[in-house]
């Protein structure tokens, strides 16, 4: 295999695999911007894994199959939500700490995905997931088309989400409303938002995005479900945001080098270049830590109350 | 708050996080159509009703309790370490690799080097952490997270590499274990015929030993101050940030010695899967005893009977075993929202009166004018801005006989 091929390959693993981390990513941003930080997106993304797997399992054969794997987005999506308001009611409702109430959350979302995967399905077993669908004409071109061009559906909206985001985040009064709620609530509050309806609102949001990036994981990825599916993603998505400096945009930069170096450690295997497998695996979970500690400076563009809950009771 | 109070208060914490931790499992039992009240009285039941069920019990409890002390010691010093796992495999490579090394050395030597270099070798992958956290800002919870996986992969690549034992090879199985440990790295067994072995003592002798380290030491106090309120232990001179690295050497040398005496106590050699879950319910375990000695251990206990009865509900109610997670997570939910949430000055107050009014003893009256007699100042007549003193007598006669001011005056 020679040079131009095996970096051809990285590129072209690397843009799908980005799409989890993004979709994650882009939620938590919403989250993160409100001052919620949701470390409960892992267990979220295990839930919309799940789910999303259901109906093309169940519905197959049935006149239904045809859309099976809608319905399972659809369902991802919407108890991705309720997690988020559950996680909202928690931190919140009662202003629980967000670190360890991520966790709770997380433990609970895999838990229980693992377990309604174990009594209803048992073992591994694969679905027809969404096949990659080529954007006639763009496909064609030479290097870039099968880079950017050739793959599933939730891809091109993942990425068209970016923009969206930022224009939610930044020209909607939502958006506003959402940065001033995780900036200053107090001011915000004097001004009349509900600070307290606000975040509900983009756990809910967030918590959908997650729902819908575990589905792409085990409807387009993976074509399959297990309970070690999600495998850090949803944490190193809520790095990427620290990354990406809470933009969606940066998110997308963010989201493209981890699944780069997914991909490039999948490369390495198949390839058979001689390099203990595991030490490759590490790859992308030490990536996270070295950008972690690159990126501490980027606290100054961020929310300021992120991580801190806000009662409208309390005096200064 | 007085002592009975807190007491109040933390009792109520517990029972309430119970409850809603039942309650969430019980919606994950019905979809699985599973009987509740079946699958709840084999977990909670089940495993004590024989011998080996109880002595498994305490197994489990060893290393939970362990990683749970060093988690509350982090916990406790403001730094939240979800690596135990990461760091209790660390410490069973670092363990296993001084047993197999110094297998010449006698018992009495080669026995606490062993746990030893299981402490080190938690520390060092918890001090990575530490130090981040403290000289970088990187988020303690994300770094451990990724540290577990990180030592994930190089413990699999150490069992199946450099440390994988000679004979596998020989007969070609290939299974990721090393070289059963010498005997005289062996922690003794102490009951025949069940694995109960002296680990035991060294998690009831660490206890005590947390204890006085946290609330009986200045390291301790400062530790506790720098997690209670950084910017005034700051203030006051406490470097912060060294204590902070000082609390995860502390919290990962813990989970190391768990891994140590798990795998010279039960497999007595390192295999696969030999942390089973343990550093992620031993944060359930820290958080449900109250992040105290104390409570860590009979919590510890209350866990190890969880993850059995979990175990034989697979076998006896047909519920995956993964069932235990959405317990745990139910329940760090549940303790964080009620602890929050009762920690609110007045509901506290409410818990209070009526934990003292189901269990006599009824509350010492208020001082006059202090803040406990007058709860709620938007009930009339309010006997601390009154002048009046016919309402003073009125409002402490009615507290001397243990009922609040404002019912009295109803």
């Amino acid at each position: 295999m020679n040079a131009g091929s095996f970096v051809l390959n990285i590129l072209i693993l690397g843009v799908p695999f980005s799409v989890a981390l993004l979709l994650a990513g882009l939620g938590e941003t919403i989250n993160q911007r409100a001052g919620i930080f949701n470390l409960g997106c892992e267990g979220i993304m295990a839930m919309g894994a799940f789910v999303a797997f259901l109906p093309p399992f169940f519905l197959a054969g049935t006149p239904w199959a045809a859309n099976a794997n809608l319905i399972g987005i659809a369902l991802a999506m919407g108890v991705g939500a309720l997690m988020g308001m559950l996680f909202a009611l928690v931190v919140v409702t009662f202003r629980a700490p967000q670190g360890i109430a991520g966790i709770g959350l997380q433990m609970l979302g895999w838990g229980t995905a693992g377990t309604l995967f174990r009594h209803y399905v048992g073992g591994v077993t694969g679905v027809p997931g969404i096949q990659a669908v080529p954007i006639p004409g763009l496909s064609k071109i030479p290097v870039l088309g099968n880079v950017l061009f050739n793959h599933n559906p939730m891809v091109y909206i993942a990425f068209l989400l970016v923009p969206v985001f930022w224009y939610i985040l930044f020209k909607t009064p939502w958006g506003l409303k959402v940065r001033a709620v995780g900036t200053y609530p107090r001011a915000a509050d004097s001004l009349g938002i509900r600070v307290s309806r606000v975040r509900y609102q983009a756990l809910a949001l967030g918590g959908a995005m997650a729902g819908l990036a575990g589905a792409y994981l085990s409807l387009a990825q993976a074509k399959m479900f297990a309970d070690d599916l999600i495998a850090g993603r949803g944490f190193i998505a809520v790095a990427l945001v620290y990354f990406g400096r809470w933009n969606p945009i940066g998110i997308m930069g963010g989201a493209l080098l981890f699944s780069l170096a997914q991909s490039l450690q999948l490369s390495i295997q198949v390839a058979g270049i001689k390099f203990p497998y595991e030490f490759a695996v590490m790859l992308p979970y030490v990536l996270v830590i070295v950008v972690l500690a690159l990126v501490r400076k980027a606290r100054m563009v961020g929310p300021t109350e992120l991580g801190k809950p806000f009662d409208r009771e309390q005096r200064i | 708050m007085n002592k009975s109070g807190k007491l109040a208060y933390n009792t109520s914490v517990v029972i309430v996080a119970i409850a809603a931790a039942m309650g969430i499992g019980a919606i994950v039992f019905a979809m699985v159509g599973a009987d509740i009240v079946k699958a709840y009285m084999v977990i909670l039941t089940e495993p004590l009703k024989d011998m080996i069920g109880i002595t498994e019990i305490i197994v489990r409890a060893i290393p939970l309790s362990l990683i749970a002390l060093g988690i509350a010691i982090a916990f406790r010093s403001g730094i939240l370490n979800i690596g135990a796992e990461g760091q209790m495999l660390m410490g069973i490579l670092a363990s296993s690799a001084t047993a197999i090394a110094f297998a010449s050395l006698p018992k009495p030597i080669l026995v606490p080097l062993s746990i030893l270099a299981g402490a080190a070798g938690g520390a060092l992958w918890g001090g990575i952490a530490g130090v981040l956290k403290a000289r970088l800002g990187v988020n303690e919870i994300l770094s451990t997270v990724m540290l577990n996986y990180i030592a994930a992969q190089f413990y699999t690549f150490l069992l199946r590499g450099p440390m994988m034992d000679p004979e596998e090879l020989v007969t070609g199985s290939g299974t990721p274990q090393t070289v059963r440990m010498p005997k005289s790295a062996w922690l003794d067994r102490l009951l025949p015929g069940t694995r109960l072995h002296a680990g035991v003592y060294i998690a009831i002798g660490l206890a005590i030993v947390v204890f006085f380290l946290l609330w009986r030491t200045t390291a301790g106090f400062r530790m506790r101050a720098a997690g209670a309120e950084a910017k005034a232990a700051r203030y006051s001179g406490v470097k912060v940030q060294r204590y902070l690295v000082i609390a995860m050497l502390l919290s990962g040398a813990f989970a190391g010695i768990a891994g140590s005496v798990e795998v010279l106590g039960v497999h007595r050699r390192a295999i696969e899967g030999i942390s089973g879950g343990y550093g992620f319910t031993g944060i359930v375990v820290a958080l449900f005893g109250g992040l105290h000695p104390a409570g860590i251990i009979p919590a510890s206990m209350f866990f190890g009977l969880l993850l059995l009865g979990a175990d034989m509900t697979q076998r006896l109610a047909d519920v995956p075993a993964n069932m235990v997670l959405v317990l745990q997570g139910a329940i760090i939910l549940a303790i964080v929202s009620a602890r929050q949430f009762m920690n609110n000055p007045y509901v506290q107050d409410k818990v209070a009166r009526a934990f003292s009014r189901w269990f006599g003893r009824p509350e010492p009256p208020a001082p006059p004018g202090s803040i406990e007699a007058c709860p709620d100042p938007s009930d009339t007549p309010d006997p601390c801005l009154a002048d009046d003193p016919e309402a003073l007598a009125a409002a402490e006669d009615a507290a001397s006989k243990g009922k609040a001011p404002e019912e009295a005056s109803r």
